[in-house]
């Protein structure tokens, strides 16, 4: 039997990953998987080898999954291929995660012994149990003095339905269970059992653009197989490509002559953008193809839009330039030009949620060298008119005026873990964002699940936050999108001296008008230098006033002393002014510093 | 400006004589001064030494310039803490090196403590032949946030003995918008002032400068920060008081019986040259600024071994003489001509400036500030010095 890439036996191959929560091990027990099958030399090993990304490594997460295989000698002095398919770690990534999963015939779900299971982990623990995924249930960190090793091996044996002594229990830190964990693995997890001379179909489970080789596409063999410089097809655009490099990645890439059914790998096109070669799609050979795709594929749609706006607006080219980069190498990226009179010339954005809009600004302005305004988060609204027409709206200045029938906002199925004694606030939070409870299951004797269904609109701003600190920080929330309802929302516009600032207008709950009207008006008060003249604010619905705020004319700002010693430390002063009036925006007649808008967008303490 | 012999016009040369002395440190005061105990020993007695030998210095620096000096302007510190005769020397020594004009004005500020018949002959002696007294105010309650040690009858007595004494250019320095002050106490501040007679009247609003006693009682709460508003308020007053009694104003803080006003002050809103001499003093000639170290044993030293005092300078370029010339041009009620503007957009700029009631014309090309312009001359300022922006909003 052959562990060579490329005619590997199916019966050696062993394809899983590892479910689990930020911060819970997963990124440390992978470089102890590496370390134990002699991949990476102990010289090699970057801490966290999997995660590529700077901004994953700090903020330990992992964004893009990647594929490792692992030769690794067993007991039984055979020698398996383990292919480690890693996953991301966040709610905004679930379909991703689904198509991870759907390359795996197993998965660890590993568990912080200190902590115990975490909303998104449960959430993609049913979704490797809809793929009939075999689950190998682990609880980490047991050498951690706040380890609670037989509470949480009992939560999990009951949310999974073992017993509690099937729970392994590892250090990923120490490397205690470790080879325990890989043995299990090889005797568990079932071999991959596609049909290795049936037409090819691989799976693409991940995406990713190099700048020197252009996309590389992570597939898993299911059935057939792909050879070096074959011709292959994209099964759902039809679109077809040389296949100029086949390769492994173990943990570098090793070039191959082909990839065969069961293998993980990866392969180039040389195409240059990763919408040519999508998460979930199937390829085939272009010759005597699969004649039917493997299941499961989406179009990535976005769930949430905001407008990015230079705030230096000569930068404008360099975000355009930076997005079309960005855009190689993610698939879910949408964005068009937007001008707003408050912010200048930038681009409305369309991203999967708020943790992919995060993820986008902050590359943009740590890779690319940007300094931007975000305009808050909205949502996709239906509007329907009474002459029946129909808007879709997704940036609060486009909602429409006149008579509207209905609108529709999307909503999601939330779960929220945490401690039961935090019940009554979660409760109280979710109710007071129009949550629906939809029932709640004790985990264990102190750990409660609740189901709601939410507005989306309620959860892209500041929800995960209120809820982290009504539970002082023990709540874990994942959600998922659950269609629309019809609700009583409007627009609420903030007026500056009788002009409209589009970047402050907001959709919101009829009930929930006048507060963001008083608390956006307030907030400018205090954020708006006085001006020559006295300038009102007001927030409105429509032209109905709703409320109002007066920011008082200033009536002296001159310093009153100006002799031979002071006229260089002035006119420095001046040159500061003057330097300080680039970076206003005029809305109509009123300066508002740039720092305005960023304080007045960034912060929603008004709930 | 004056004509020289070659018949170029060049502008004044004028000279500034700091004083770094004072009996004891007022808690507003952010001014470069020591109080006894700060310098080094006998560095007072070394003053008159070195500045007179940096009067010689200044000399050896200009060895051909043909301008006598119009005017010396002695500051402080508390300059009538020393001996007037120290004083004497210093201003003996620039007429010798320099010469004066025939109206060469030289003042001496000083504390209404300090003044007696006997300074005030000495002063007269040595030269001076203008006063600028240190009032603030005639509310008891006020110089004492102000730690002024004078009563409020100290001023009006100082004012009068100068009058006795023959001064006839007297000057009042006024404080408005101390914590503490009310409307009806600057008013009473100001009519006292008014009613002694004098021809010539500085206001300034109280600022809390960074590193005082002031800013520290502000900083925890003691004292109430003074508020804009108000201060506009105790200007608008001033203003109307002054004008009423004769002396309107000249400067956006000073007023004066027309021919009384400052002549050596004017003379820095105006671009004329000076020398500093002094630790700290600060120097403008022909475009170039410099200012001394500002320890008074640290510019003895430098003084006396024949070094050059000085601790930075700076040579200013196109821009930033222009940014100046607009700043303190603006500052006086003769008026700036918007000639010194730069762009297309600058009629349009100063159009739209006296549309909204800022500026209002002066004489032929000239225009000023109207009194709610003289408050916000700073955003005037920042308009002018950017004439296209305003010539594409306004």
């Amino acid at each position: 039997m052959t562990t060579t890439p490329g005619s590997t036996d199916q019966s050696l191959i062993r394809n899983f990953c590892i479910i689990a929560h930020i911060d819970h091990g997963k990124s440390t027990l992978a470089d102890r998987m590496l370390q134990a099958t002699d991949l990476v030399s102990d010289r090699e090993m970057r801490a966290q080898y999997l995660d590529r990304m700077d901004i994953e490594r700090e903020r330990g997460i992992t964004i893009k999954s990647q594929a490792v295989r692992l030769p690794y000698r067993a007991v039984d002095g055979r020698t398996y291929v383990l292919n480690l398919i890693d996953t991301p770690g966040h709610v905004d990534f679930t379909y991703e995660v689904s198509r991870s999963l759907a390359a795996c015939e197993g998965a660890v779900l590993l568990v912080d012994a200190a902590q115990g299971i975490e909303a998104q982990t449960l959430a993609n623990l049913y979704l490797a149990l809809e793929n009939d995924l075999q689950i190998i249930p682990v609880l980490n960190k047991i050498d951690l003095p706040a380890a609670q090793p037989d509470k949480y091996a009992a939560e999990l044996a009951h949310i999974i339905g073992c017993s509690p002594d099937d729970v392994l229990r590892v250090s990923a830190k120490t490397g205690a269970g470790v080879a325990e964990l890989l043995e299990q693995i090889v005797a568990d997890i079932p071999p991959p059992t596609g049909d290795p001379d049936a037409p090819a179909r691989a799976l693409i489970f991940d995406s990713v653009y190099d700048t020197y080789r252009g996309v590389v596409t992570y597939v898993r063999m299911v059935d057939g197989s792909l050879d070096h410089r074959q011709r292959i097809e994209m099964m759902s655009t039809g679109a077809t490509h040389e296949a100029l490099e086949v390769g492994v990645i173990s943990p570098e890439p090793v070039p191959g002559d082909a990839l065969a059914a069961g293998e993980v790998g990866y392969l180039i096109t040389g195409v240059k953008d990763v919408r040519q070669s999508r998460v979930g799609d199937t390829v085939t050979t272009a010759a005597a193809g699969a004649a039917e795709a493997l299941g499961g594929y989406q179009d990535p749609k976005p769930m949430v839009y905001s407008g990015l706006f230079p705030i230096d607006g000569s930068d404008y080219p360099v975000l355009r330039d930076a997005l079309d980069k960005l855009k190689l190498n993610d698939a879910a990226l949408v964005y068009e030009p937007e001008t707003s009179t408050a912010l200048g010339f930038g681009f409305r954005c369309g991203f999967l949620g708020l943790l992919h809009l995060e993820i986008v600004r902050e590359r943009l302005e740590r890779e690319f060298g940007l300094d931007l305004i975000s305009t808050a988060p909205s949502v996709v609204y239906r509007v329907g008119m009474e002459d029946g027409t129909e808007h879709v709206v997704t940036n609060p200045s486009e909602f429409p005026d006149g008579k509207i029938a209905e609108v529709n906002e999307p909503i999601v199925r939330a779960t929220v873990i945490a401690p039961s004694d935090y019940v009554g606030a979660i409760m109280e939070l979710c109710q007071s964002r129009r949550g629906t409870l939809l029932g709640m299951d004790y985990l264990s004797s102190d750990r409660v699940e609740l189901r709601y269904t939410l507005p989306l609109a309620e959860i892209v701003f500041d929800f995960f936050d209120a809820l982290k600190s009504r539970t002082r920080g023990y709540a874990s929330l994942d959600y998922e999108p659950a269609g629309e309802q019809v609700a009583d929302l409007v627009k609420v516009d903030i007026l500056l001296h009788g002009d409209a600032v589009d970047a402050f207008s907001a959709i919101v709950h009829r009930d929930r008008a006048y507060s963001y009207g008083v608390a956006m008006a307030g907030k400018l008060k205090e954020l708006i230098p006085r001006q020559q003249f006295e300038v009102p604010i007001q927030a409105a619905i429509g032209s109905r006033v709703i409320a109002r705020e007066n920011i008082r004319a200033i009536r002296k700002d001159v310093l009153a002393k100006c002799y031979g010693g002071d006229i260089s430390r002035k006119r420095k002063l001046l040159e500061k002014q003057k330097e300080g009036k680039k970076r206003m925006k005029m809305v109509g007649s009123v300066e508002v510093p740039q720092e305005a808008f960023i304080a007045a967008l960034s912060t929603e303490s008004d709930r | 400006m004056r004509q020289d012999r070659r018949g170029t016009s060049r502008p004044a040369l004028r000279f500034y004589v700091h004083v770094p002395y004072c009996a004891a440190r007022c808690g507003y005061c952010d001014f470069n001064t020591y109080v006894p105990g700060e310098q080094g020993r006998g560095s007072r007695s070394q003053w008159r030494d070195a500045a007179v030998a940096e009067v010689a210095a200044a000399r050896a620096a200009l060895p051909v310039d043909p301008r006598p000096v119009a005017s010396v302007f002695v500051g402080g510190g508390t300059p009538t803490l020393l001996p007037a005769a120290d004083l004497g020397a210093v201003v003996a020594r620039i007429a010798e090196e320099f010469g004066l004009t025939a109206d060469a004005e030289v003042t001496v500020e000083a504390n209404p403590e300090n003044i007696t018949p006997r300074l005030l002959d000495d002063l007269l002696t040595a030269g001076v032949n203008r006063l600028s007294i240190g009032m603030q105010s005639a509310d008891p309650a006020v110089l004492a946030v102000l730690d002024r040690r004078h009563q409020r009858d100290g001023a009006v007595r100082a004012a009068r003995l100068a009058a006795l004494a023959g001064f006839d250019r007297v000057s009042l320095d006024l404080i408005y918008g101390t914590p503490g002050e009310t409307d009806a106490s600057w008013r009473d501040t100001v009519r006292t002032a008014i009613d002694t007679g004098v021809t010539h009247v500085s206001a300034y609003a109280l600022k809390v400068e960074p590193g005082t006693a002031l800013a520290r009682q502000v900083a925890a709460g003691h004292v109430a920060p003074p508020d804009d508003d108000e201060a506009a308020s105790r200007y608008e007053a001033a203003d109307d008081m002054l004008t009423a009694a004769g002396l309107p104003w000249y400067e956006i803080s000073n007023w004066a019986v027309p021919g009384h006003e400052c002549r050596h002050n004017v003379g820095y809103w105006s671009g004329d040259d000076w020398w500093g001499v002094g630790p700290g003093a600060h120097s403008h000639l022909a475009g170039v600024r410099w200012w001394n170290v500002r320890h008074p044993t640290r510019w003895t030293a430098a003084v006396s071994g024949g070094e050059d005092p000085r601790e930075g300078q700076e040579v200013l370029d196109a821009d930033q003489r222009r940014t100046e010339q607009v700043m303190l041009g603006v500052r006086l009620a003769a008026g700036f001509d918007p000639d010194v503007l730069v762009g297309p957009g600058r009629r349009r700029t100063v159009a739209a400036l006296a549309r909204r009631g800022l500026l209002e014309p002066a004489g032929e090309r000239e225009w000023r500030l109207t009194r709610r312009g003289r408050l916000l001359a700073d955003a005037v300022t920042v308009e002018l010095l950017q004439p296209v922006r305003s010539a594409a909003t306004g």
